[in-house]
């Protein structure tokens, strides 16, 4: 089985994942030659780990339920979307439409706060914090690295008033859009992201998002990602945080061939807030999945972190759990939670709470549910009238919205639910 | 109010149902018209409440045998949900709590489901939130409740007081309150027995099931059915509650053996 669906996409490129690997590369490089730009030094280096990296196979326990040879079956490109229709913009934000290839900032008036990062500063923070969190050798990064031609880098200082999002639309293209974004919160600083990743083609997007807080900092993150049947989304979000500091993150993916979210979060001395609240969907034959890691490197840190999963037709989902407290990290207090709706006999969950606790003085609980829609809640819905096939649909968005409420505001034009359960155009 | 020529809205002949494999009603008849209000009394376990999960089609239960006629129409064969857009409300004595569902939007929907059955057209949202507001009255509560999710953390009496709110919106022929005084304090029955007795009137019928005389206290009903073991064993007026609320169900027992020739259970 696993043999014959390593075979296939390969065989359709007409050679191997290393061949197709080794294409993109030579594309990324080819358009990274046309000029200088700030990211050279580092895709080279990018590229050098990961020509020698082997595509992950599902003998590597972190990709053990999702397969990532499909991808070698996309167009070894470089996309450059057209410009996309997007619903009007929530008021009190400013959106950045970011395609890879254009300066996002360009013509944009930044809001008071935030400033770009340039130059060798960039180059000093650029990665820091995914190597402090352990992601920068994670196969998805460094694709990312190995291929972005674009990095959006901010300084945050003090509280912005204006909520950022960040876009994107693979479209329909084919191809491979890769993004890098930076976030460097100064001590005391506040700001609310969205990001939303969309696409409607046989595509990859790909975006790695590098964030730091400073002592008493505050960022609140969501990011939504309704994909398409056709199309892939690798996203890694790696948080370093100082004391004091709180990272509140809130995700939403589903609809994409493959769709893996990978939040990596740090305390760097604990004390510190990090929650993280995420729904996935998978319906067809779909896979989502999330794998989380938490390390609390010093004492007092607090975690609160609900996933949620629905898995419909031949969907898959997936969530890896991983939070670490090692012996520095005493009175830690970490809460997980994943509540999970199996709503088809063919789709398939899989969820995975993956503790490692060597502090003594620590609270850690962790759960996982798996169930299908309640009976009861089913029957009382009935009992007003409401056929079964809509109270069956009331339910479902019940289940989704706990998450979707706690998106940032600006995610309110975005139809968060309608989009993840494919109730619109696209 | 009895009125012997008032169409008949229910008629529940020989009834016989199961959960799993255990038999619960064991032949249960009763004809409910028009104007009426009937007390369904009995211990726990008499079938009472298995009676109004039955009549509203809950899937546990499986009828056995016997007939259910509403409006001379067969009741059983229908969806629950056709059930209720007939005009059938159950008043649950457990109200489901469902996260993440507004009350209001479960309200509407419900609102415009039972709607579409008496053939009106449905309310948009701000004529439905007008109606809601009004409604509101009926129970005493507060609109913030229609901000949360439906029965979320809700109290006791917050919870059936949204059962009778949600029995103001649909205008049921024919209401089942299934304990509807269970866990309510004094203030709070009197307002749930007050938007009952607010909301009977001559065209439609309660089916009251209750354990305690005092609901019977502040809604007045014209017949009493005591139920023990999946029958109805006697019928009377409203003097019958207060019999049983001075003897207790003891004699229940005593007469419930004497009819089946078998030694009475007792405790």
């Amino acid at each position: 089985m696993v043999a014959a669906s390593l075979s296939t996409p390969a065989a359709a490129a007409g050679a191997g994942p290393g061949s197709w690997l080794a294409a993109l590369l030579a594309n990324a490089t080819g358009v990274a030659s046309a000029g200088a730009d700030a990211l050279a030094p580092s895709r080279a280096r990018a590229a050098q780990i990961l020509a020698q990296t082997p595509l992950p196979s599902r003998r590597v326990e972190a990709w053990r339920f999702t397969d990532l040879v499909p991808l070698t079956a996309l167009s070894p490109t470089l996309l450059s979307p057209a410009p996309a229709e997007q619903p009007q913009t929530a008021a009190g934000s400013l959106r950045l439409s970011l395609d890879g290839h254009s300066d996002a900032l360009a013509g944009i008036n930044l809001p008071v706060g935030l400033e770009p990062i340039s130059g060798d500063e960039l180059n000093a923070t650029l990665g820091k914090v995914l190597a402090a969190t352990g992601s920068a050798e994670l196969w998805p990064v460094l694709l990312n690295g190995a291929t972005a031609q674009q990095v959006l880098a901010l300084r945050v200082r003090g509280t912005v008033a204006t909520t950022l999002e960040l876009v994107s639309d693979a479209g329909a293209g084919e191809g491979i859009l890769p993004l890098r974004l930076l976030l460097v919160l100064e001590p005391g600083a506040s700001l609310e992201v969205l990001q939303v990743h969309r696409s409607s083609g046989a595509n990859l997007t790909s975006v790695v998002l590098e964030a730091r807080l400073g002592e008493g900092a505050e960022l609140r993150h969501g990011l939504l990602a309704p994909g398409a049947e056709t199309g892939c989304l690798l996203a890694t979000v790696a948080v370093e945080q100082a004391t004091g500091s709180r990272y509140s993150g809130v995700s939403a993916h589903g609809g994409w061939a493959l769709g893996r979210l990978e939040p990596r979060l740090l305390q760097r001395e604990g004390a510190a807030h990090s929650a993280l609240k995420a729904l996935q969907l998978a319906d067809g034959r779909q896979i989502s999945d999330t794998h989380s890691q938490m390390v609390f490197a010093g004492p007092d840190g607090r975690l609160e972190q609900l996933h949620k999963a629905v898995a419909d037709g031949q969907g898959r989902s997936v969530f890896n759990g991983a939070v670490q407290v090692p012996r520095a990290a005493q009175r830690t207090d970490a809460a997980q939670l994943s509540r999970n709706l199996l709503l088809s006999d063919r789709a398939r969950i899989d969820t995975k709470p993956e503790l490692e606790i060597v502090a003594d003085d620590v609270r850690c609980a962790h759960g996982a549910t798996v169930s299908r829609l309640e009976q009861d809640e089913l029957f009382y819905l009935q009992s007003r009238g409401i056929a079964a096939d809509q109270a069956a649909r009331l339910l479902l968005r019940g289940f989704c919205e706990e998450v979707l409420q706690e998106l940032p505001e600006a995610a309110r034009p975005w139809q968060a639910l309608a989009s993840l359960l494919g109730e619109q155009g696209r | 109010m009895i009125r012997p020529d008032a169409p008949v809205l229910l008629e529940i002949r020989d009834l016989t149902a199961r959960v799993e494999d255990q038999p619960i009603l064991k032949g249960v008849s009763l004809t409910i018209r028009a104007g009426e209000i009937h007390a369904v009394m009995g211990r726990n376990g008499s079938g009472k409440s298995t009676l109004s999960k039955v009549l509203a089609g809950h899937p546990a239960y499986t009828v056995t045998g016997g007939t259910v006629l509403y409006k001379g129409e067969d009741l059983l064969s229908l969806e629950p949900e056709l059930r209720a857009r007939a005009g059938l409300f159950l008043g649950f004595q457990y109200p489901v709590e469902i996260p993440g569902v507004s009350n209001l939007e479960f309200l509407r929907v419900a609102t415009n489901a039972r709607r579409a059955g008496k053939g009106q057209e449905e309310l948009d949202t701000f004529a439905f939130e007008d109606l809601v507001r009004e409604r509101l009255q009926v129970v005493q509560m507060d609109p913030a409740f229609l901000e949360r999710s439906v029965n979320e953390g809700f109290s006791g009496g917050e919870k059936k007081r949204n059962e009778i709110l949600q029995m103001a919106l649909l205008d049921p022929l024919v209401a089942v309150l299934d304990e509807t005084d269970s866990g309510l304090d004094i203030d709070a029955l009197r307002i749930v027995a007050g938007g009952v007795n607010h909301l009977a009137g001559p065209d439609n019928a309660t089916l009251l099931i209750t354990h305690y005389q005092r609901l019977l206290d502040v809604i007045t009903p014209d017949y009493v059915h005591v139920m023990a073991a999946g029958r109805i064993l006697r019928t009377g007026g409203k003097e019958l509650a207060l019999e049983l609320e001075e003897r207790g169900y003891d004699w229940v027992d005593a007469e419930l053996a004497a009819t089946e020739r078998t030694p009475a259970e007792v405790g």
